[in-house]
């Protein structure tokens, strides 16, 4: 891993550039975030900045480009209907020092126990859930808004063809504005729906009890702020791993990501944590080190600052027309084809978190869920063990321990020789189970006056059978 | 005499890589240079795809391991290279830098409308490309 001095200054050019495209390229998913969980504009504004400042000097894979999320923001829906902000501020808080104590335990190495079809379900969920939640935008609107949104949609997805240097979204949102503002159409605008922040954050405690009822309402949002938030990052990490060829220290990760919505949630900021989107715009536009995250955030900030009174103009509909750009490419298309090729226990698994998210819109439980079934899945794929009987010998084939001993018991009952020989040479010993079950198999025919003979245990099976016996 | 070939697993990519193999086969002292390039645009999905960091270098080698074979099969000198990031790019850089005498490489076969939206990697190639660029249809 390069020093810190290199992951600061070992790309100063190149990391200030695409720092400042990565500014530009937080700035709608932002406000549409706010949008999204129902709070001002600002307290996503000041999150993604907050945060983006933070993991630039704690985060463990440089580079990367944190901030309010999507993701995030869907878990904090009902918090915030239900309670208000400060919950939200108090939930974020939260969040970090969970994330903070999952970064100290390592919680990175758990990372290769989630299957990649419970990680395309939480995707796959992700973008339909961030399709649905702009739908209340556009139904029932007039057809102007329709008419904005569409020609939204169709310079985001046109404009990269013939320029890159500034991101897409916001060319069509500047050109969309414009084309609003000056021939008068009247549009939903985000200046009627929340006000603009004008100042840097500032530190302040939220204002709610500090009481038992109060980690009550927070703690379960908290947790799945956390499961969510280390998630996306991680994954996003391991994007960025590949794209660059080098590695990154994870659990590090982890606890920044914990630092950053701790302090994030002082200053006024919702919980957020990594973009993959802005992270792979970040690597395409030069950005390797941590200096690109910084000056993601600082410009973020000085733009919002210098330029609030723009920003309230854009229309909603364009917002939409980018955020519904945003949830298809959310959205993994590759999944049809997996669906087609992967074993149908992983299909299942994927539809499963897919739906489990829809259902109860939450993320995490998903995930929980998604990860329980694909382990099941896993645990009765590999327990199956098969005996196959050649005279008075008999072969197992497959892995013997708690899951499988059943079968392998099952499979003597009908023994009719006076003397058979029992192979392991395909089959491996794993547990108490399993020498408890050729215990158990022995006995069995010793009564029915059965010579047993015990034959192919490899090295590590006989030194298991050896010690327990 | 240096050729090079850009495969990308497909069926266009492997006949460009037929075509590379019996070029480099007659053409004296040839060498073939396998390149692929994983697309930054599709490392997302890529990774979501795949298990994990090995199982998507598995991937990855497994559309470039045909063509190597063929290659060695035919008594030709070749070597693969792993590049990153944007496929026409990186592959008019790579010619560039390795000074690379003859380009192969495959044609999707897009329509106009399909490559307004896809954008061509060939004809990228082609109009950038410092060398001779053969393009198999």
């Amino acid at each position: 891993m390069d020093t810190l001095k290199q992951q600061w200054f070992g790309n100063i050019r190149a990391d200030l550039l695409a720092g400042v495209v990565v500014g530009l390229a937080l700035i709608p998913e932002a406000l549409a975030f706010a949008f999204i969980v129902g709070v001002d504009p600002r307290v996503a504004l000041y999150a993604s900045f907050t945060i983006a400042v933070i993991i630039s000097f704690v985060g463990g894979r440089p580079g990367l480009i944190s901030a309010a999320t999507g993701a995030m923001a869907l878990v904090l829906v009902t918090l915030m209907a239900d309670h208000g902000l400060e919950y939200v501020l108090a939930a974020t808080i939260l969040t970090g020092i969970i994330q903070f104590i999952l970064g100290l335990f390592g919680v990175a190495n758990l990372m290769r126990f989630i299957p990649n079809a419970v990680m395309l379900g939480f995707v796959n969920a992700l973008g339909i859930m961030i399709f649905i939640t702009q739908m209340p935008y556009l139904i029932g609107a007039g057809g102007m808004t329709y008419l904005f949104a569409i020609v939204t949609l169709i310079l985001v997805y046109a404009i990269p063809r013939f320029f890159t240097a500034i991101p897409a979204p916001l060319v069509a949102i500047v050109v969309m504005s414009s084309i609003a503002i000056f021939s008068g159409v009247k549009l939903q605008s985000i200046g009627d729906l929340g006000t603009m922040p004008n100042t840097l954050p500032i530190f302040f405690l939220p204002d709610i009890p500090l009481n038992f009822e109060t980690l009550k309402i927070i703690l379960p949002y908290s947790f799945a702020l956390s499961v969510v938030g280390l998630l996306e990052s991680l994954l996003s990490s391991q994007v960025l791993d590949d794209m660059t060829d080098t590695s990154s220290n994870k659990n590090k990760e982890a606890r920044g990501q914990g630092i950053a919505n701790f302090v994030n949630g002082f200053f006024g900021g919702m919980a957020g944590c990594a973009l993959i989107g802005q992270s792979v715009i970040n690597i395409k536009s030069g950005g390797r080190g941590r200096l690109s995250t910084l000056t993601s955030g600082v410009f973020l900030m000085f733009l919002i600052i210098v330029l609030g009174d723009l920003v309230v103009k854009i229309p909603m509909p364009v917002l939409v027309g980018v955020m519904v750009m945003v949830s298809f490419t959310t959205f993994n298309w590759g999944s049809f084809k997996f669906m087609k090729q992967a074993p149908k226990s992983e299909t299942l698994v994927m539809l499963t978190t897919v739906a489990i998210i829809l259902y109860t819109h939450n993320l995490a439980i998903g995930v929980v869920i998604g990860v329980v079934l694909s382990a099941l899945f896993f645990v009765s794929k590999i327990s199956r063990v098969k005996i196959k009987q050649e005279g008075n010998l008999y072969k197992v084939k497959g892995p013997l321990f708690f899951a499988s001993t059943t079968k392998f018991i099952q499979a003597f009952e009908g023994v009719t020789e006076n003397r058979i020989i029992i192979d392991f040479e395909d089959s491996q010993l794993w547990d108490e189970s399993a020498v408890g079950a050729i215990l158990k198999v022995q006995q069995q025919l010793m009564q029915k006056g059965v010579d047993v003979k015990i034959i192919g245990l490899n090295t590590s099976s006989k030194k298991l059978y050896e010690q327990l016996i | 005499m240096k050729i090079a070939v850009a495969v990308d697993g497909s069926e266009n990519g492997l006949r460009a890589a037929n075509h590379a193999v019996t070029l480099a086969k007659y053409l004296p002292e040839a060498t073939l240079d396998i390149v692929y390039v994983a697309d930054y645009d599709k490392a997302k999905d890529e990774r979501l795809l795949s298990q994990n960091a090995e199982s998507l270098a598995l991937t990855r080698e497994q559309k470039v391991h045909p063509v190597v074979e063929r290659a060695k099969s035919a008594g030709i000198q070749a070597k693969m290279t792993l590049l990153k990031g944007n496929p026409s790019q990186e592959i008019i850089k790579y010619v560039e830098k390795q000074s690379i005498d003859h380009l192969v490489i495959g044609s999707r076969g897009l329509n106009s409308f399909q490559e307004m939206i896809l954008g061509s990697v060939s004809h990228k190639v082609v109009k950038h490309a410092h060398c001779p660029v053969t393009i198999v249809k």
